[in-house]
């Protein structure tokens, strides 16, 4: 079991990023270990494809669910294709994620919860 | 003669310079007017022509044959715009991400993409009404792409794969109708072209925009002057730019309200102000001098359709 986090930082008490295709970091957590490594998100530059691209990139790391503020339609029908579970919640840091997750304080969402180029332009 | 007429400001008169250019040529020389603002086409408001053809444009997007898919992942690999995934050995696609390049049916192992057209705009022919009443004055030619579609550029490009027979030629002209700013439409515009009109107004606006399409029409290598509209309007830091930056100056359109009141009923500025049509003859003239004698056999980059 491997859990994402879109962060704006590299360690645990970095706060969330409520983006998901242009988040700064994803965090991913093995839960049962807890060991975490971050990875930064090559597509927040990107000029178009970032929630895809993203998307690909946590499939290719075998992640299981994602934990994110927001998601839009093309990485919301990528993460669905891909099996991975999205969940969201607002604020906090990624700790605080992990342990929500944990508690099962948050819950999953099917579909985008914003439109496409949401995390475009607001920092 | 390909003349691209374009701006960095949106709103300096583009297509008030396009336009009556055509006017001013009109029965002189073949004239083709080439409408490449995709995303807003204005030119028809003043040149009222009559349509003849119209045709979709269209894009080539992946199409995934399952039974031949191994779930590589080699056109995910391949694919700049993120527009075809594998995702644990399923593929999916993002057709309205995707450029049309073709890199994933290229390099899928199994061949297991092919490619299917995705419509994405259209392009129409046509001819604006010559002098007194002639049916066929200006060849006119548009392009519109389709709301919520976001690439111009193919839709640029299947309006200039219909210039006539003025393209590359010393026997006529082709003008086109660039896009405002300096992003990819424009470049598709005016990459190619002949010659680059360069229209702005003296405010810092329209300086601080020029300067953005000096260095693009820079970079893409044509030939190029500007045209001060409104003059008298602002200061003079734009011509002061152009004499730094060895620009030449090629007409100065006074401002004046009249013109303003022309075109915003839509008129004709060249039959309401003879002495612009003389002015724009003589913008001409300064072109051709500039240009010099063309080779016909140079193979232009922007008639390409992908």
């Amino acid at each position: 079991m491997r859990i994402a986090v879109t962060a704006q930082g590299v360690d645990l008490d970095s706060a969330m990023d409520p983006r998901f295709g242009r988040c700064r970091s994803f965090i991913i957590v093995d839960p049962e270990s807890d060991k975490s490594e971050a990875f930064s998100n090559e597509s927040v530059t990107a000029s178009g494809g970032a929630g895809t691209q993203s998307a690909q990139f946590l499939a290719n790391q075998g992640v299981d669910a994602v934990v994110t503020g927001n998601i839009g339609p093309n990485a919301s029908r990528a993460l669905e294709a891909a099996g991975i579970k999205v969940y969201t919640m607002a604020g906090g840091t990624v700790r605080d994620a992990l342990q929500a997750y944990r508690a099962g304080k948050i819950s999953t969402v099917t579909g985008a919860t914003v439109d496409s180029h949401h995390g475009m332009g607001r920092r | 003669m390909i003349v691209s007429v374009a701006s960095g400001k949106g709103g300096t008169g583009k297509t008030t310079i396009a336009v009556n250019l055509a006017l001013a040529l009109e029965g002189t020389m073949p004239v083709d007017f080439l409408d490449c603002d995709v995303e807003e086409p204005n030119a028809h408001l003043f040149l009222h022509p009559v349509l003849e053809t119209s045709e979709r444009v269209t894009l080539p997007v992946p199409s995934v044959d399952e039974s031949k898919c191994t779930g590589c992942g080699t056109c995910a690999e391949v694919c700049a715009f993120h527009a075809i995934l594998s995702l644990g050995g399923r593929v999916i696609t993002f057709p309205e991400l995707c450029h049309g390049c073709g890199g994933c049916a290229r390099f899928c192992p199994e061949g297991a993409i092919s490619e299917v057209p995705r419509e994405i705009g259209v392009v129409e022919t046509g001819w604006a009404a010559g002098p007194a009443g002639q049916a066929r004055g200006i060849r006119f030619v548009q392009g519109r792409v389709n709301i919520g579609t976001a690439l111009a550029p193919p839709v640029v490009k299947a309006v200039r794969s219909k210039a006539g027979l003025g393209a590359g030629k010393d026997g006529g002209i082709v003008i086109i109708d660039s896009p405002p700013g300096t992003s990819c439409p424009v470049v598709a515009s005016v990459k190619g072209s002949d010659y680059c009109l360069l229209v702005t107004e003296p405010t810092p606006f329209g300086l601080n925009d020029l300067a953005l399409a000096v260095d693009m029409v820079r970079e893409v290598g044509v030939p190029f002057g500007v045209v001060i509209n409104r003059a008298g309007l602002g200061d003079d830091k734009v011509a002061a730019y152009c004499r730094q930056e060895s620009i030449p100056v090629l007409l100065e359109i006074p401002f004046n309200r009249r013109y303003a009141a022309c075109y915003a009923r839509g008129g004709q500025l060249v039959s309401d102000f003879p002495e612009l049509g003389d002015s724009l003859t003589g913008l001409w003239r300064r072109i051709r001098a500039a240009v010099g004698p063309l080779s016909e056999s140079l193979p232009r980059e922007g008639d390409t359709a992908r």
